[in-house]
């Protein structure tokens, strides 16, 4: 079974702080790290491949300094990493990433399934797992919290809803995006970091991938992000207290002062 | 101050440091109030290839020696102690079958300690056989192809988790400490039971248990060395994980250090932090400057059995004397600088000093390492040409 799972690096955000003047990320010495939820999506790609046998390649787009990440994704147990990294790639949006991510695996060729994690903690959009699926033309399931299992080249996964769950079966190849509940990701090992380090991590540029320049990076966006800025601080709520009587009566009086009953 | 380490020594350091920080921090105050042994952690540990750092390559470890085990321990140890010794006793009842084990012997028991897939435990202490070592009352009877156990050994840590002990017993009681034998017993085998789990003042998530054999029949197969050798295992095992316990202890009060440091500055008393009064602030250099010291000691002891050095007695005995001791201090002195808040079991720093204390007196009481130290200094002058 030859399994990709697809990895970005986020700033971590438990040591992200915001400039209060202007309002920005203060992303100067912070620390950069495995996007959280693609950690689940490693490791259930390590679990599958303990099951059923094959390979864990594991993909990223992003400049030069994502190798380390990719190096601690090998230190867990993944057979490969690949970087894809260019200035053509350089401020691209959910769809030119999908697009630069889709010409990868087809430079790899074969694969049985692709793992993401559901979403990335800075930009929060979710696309990307299901706009490779598309591009690929394999079909997708996200939010993923279980896989119950693989036979007769069908996978079947249960996804979380708002209301509860879903049981999926579908045909492989195919693409998940899995959330927090499905599994607890391992640390890395000892011999695992040695391997990693002799592992050699191939970076693909735009030329070797054939990207079209029309559809990476900036140029390849139609999203562009005018503005990003802190919600302003709402005021606390106000707690009501004693019996319950008197607490509805303060709650009704409240409501009516306040012209809203 | 730089140790300069490998770079396998630092990948080491800082894998134990992260398991400590994630998977132990959190729950440090239920493993002390529970004593539930820590499995889950040991299953971590395993995952991570720690419990093989010391181990030869051949029989699936890292190949590194006692500075890679006491970099895990000394980690462990600043966040938990107990899970420290849990993981340390492994090795101290590996060492034996690393050190005078048969090549048989090592191939069937090694790799799986290694592999963290079975915990090891090392059992001498009795009863009335505490510093008297001599003093041991469990038996081992040659009978066919067997020894035949009986006695009761006490305090073993592991006891009752781990799958393999060395054990030491009398196989010639009239021959004193040299009619002493160290075998390896399984757990399972019959007439091998354990005692009630001990409730202790500190190390809680350690579990420590009675051994008690009566008439536990073991392989010929699974003597350690030749007959009489036991107390010369038993000692020179010892030498080397002595500083095992002074990493654990270095450990403790690392922590506590970090503790009072990071609670002086956020403690206010007279409208400000209580770090700006020059009272803590020279108990917190006086703690600290004890920690590297001890650190110091441990670590240029740890290089200089690795280095491949014959005798080691007198230093090994010094750094875990040493760093004992600089724990207790530093522990009772973090939690006076907690005041009352320090005695209180929401903070950190009193379970910390109930760690230390057992530092002082396991793997040989402090007196005994000082009667070591006189004894090779004394040995180290009059064999001095005049």
């Amino acid at each position: 079974m030859k399994i990709i799972v697809c990895m970005k690096q986020v700033p971590d955000t438990t040591e992200v702080k915001i400039n209060k003047e202007t309002n920005t990320l203060i992303r100067e010495g912070v620390a950069s790290v495995i996007n959280p939820f693609d950690l689940y999506a490693i490791e259930e790609g390590l679990r599958l491949r303990e099951e059923h046998g094959g390979t864990v390649t594991v993909l990223s787009m992003g400049p030069m300094q994502v190798i380390e990440s990719l190096r601690e994704a090998l230190s867990m147990g993944a057979d490969e990493a690949v970087l894809l990294s260019d200035r053509a790639f350089a401020g691209a949006d959910t769809l030119a990433t999908a697009y630069t991510l889709s010409k990868a695996v087809e430079k790899i060729g074969s694969f049985d399934l692709i793992i993401c994690g559901k979403q990335a903690v800075d930009g929060d959009t979710a696309q990307v797992g299901p706009e490779l699926a598309e591009m690929l033309g394999v079909p997708h399931v996200t939010y993923v919290r279980r896989v119950h299992g693989i036979a007769d080249g069908r996978i079947t996964v249960e996804r979380m809803t708002e209301e509860g769950s879903e049981k999926i079966r579908f045909p492989l190849p195919g693409l998940i995006t899995v959330v927090k509940e499905i599994n607890e990701p391992r640390l890395p090992s000892i011999k695992g970091k040695m391997r990693a380090k002799k592992t050699e991590i191939p970076v693909w540029s735009a030329s070797e991938l054939g990207t079209d320049p029309e559809k990476t990076g900036l140029k390849g966006s139609p999203t562009w992000v005018m503005k990003v800025f802190t919600p302003e601080q709402k005021g606390g709520g106000e707690i009501f207290e004693g019996e319950i009587e008197e607490q509805v009566a303060k709650l009704v009086r409240k409501l009516r002062e306040t012209k809203i009953v | 101050m730089d140790y300069f380490l490998t770079d396998v020594q630092l990948e080491i350091k800082e894998l134990a440091h992260r398991i400590a920080e994630e998977k132990v921090r959190p729950v440090v105050r239920e493993l002390d109030e529970s004593g539930e042994f820590p499995w889950e952690i040991m299953k971590v540990l395993a995952d991570a290839d720690l419990f093989g750092v010391y181990i030869p390559e051949e029989y699936g470890g890292l190949g590194g020696g006692v500075m890679e085990q006491l970099l895990v321990v000394e980690e462990l140890s600043r966040v938990c102690s107990g899970v420290a010794v849990s993981y340390a006793a492994s090795g101290l009842g590996a060492f034996p079958i690393l050190l005078y084990g048969s090549e048989e012997q090592k191939e069937k028991y090694i790799p799986d300690i290694a592999a963290g897939k079975k915990l090891a435990a090392f059992a001498r202490t009795e009863a009335n056989a505490g510093s008297d070592a001599a003093a041991i009352e469990t038996t081992a009877t040659p009978d066919g192809d067997y020894y035949v156990l009986n006695g009761t050994k006490q305090w073993i840590t592991n006891g009752g988790e781990a799958e393999v002990y060395t054990v030491i017993a009398m196989t010639d009681k009239k021959k004193g400490s040299r009619g002493a034998s160290a075998f390896i017993v399984e757990k399972g085998t019959p007439g091998f039971s354990f005692g009630k789990k001990e409730d202790k003042m500190g190390i809680r998530a350690s579990a420590t248990r009675e051994l008690i054999f009566n008439d536990c029949r073991i392989p010929r197969a699974n003597l350690l060395g030749r007959e009489g050798m036991g107390f010369i295992i038993a000692m020179k095992t010892l030498d080397r994980t002595r500083p095992g316990i002074g990493a654990q202890a270095v450990g403790i009060a690392q922590g506590a250090l970090e503790e009072a440091v990071k609670y002086s500055r956020e403690r206010v008393q007279f409208g400000q932090p209580i770090s700006s009064f020059q009272a803590i602030q020279h108990m917190l250099a006086d703690m600290a400057t004890q920690v590297e010291a001890a650190r110091a000691l441990v670590y240029a002891t740890a290089r200089m059995i690795d280095s491949g050095a014959k005798d080691f007695s007198k230093e090994s005995a010094m750094a875990k004397l040493f760093a004992s001791d600089v724990a207790m201090r530093v522990t009772t002195d973090a939690v006076q600088i907690f005041g009352g808040y320090g005695y209180m079991k929401e903070y950190p720093v009193e379970k910390m000093m109930r760690d230390a204390k057992i530092t002082q007196i396991y793997e040989g009481t402090n007196q005994i390492q000082r009667n070591v130290i006189a004894l090779e200094l004394i040995k180290e002058y009059a064999s001095k040409k005049r």
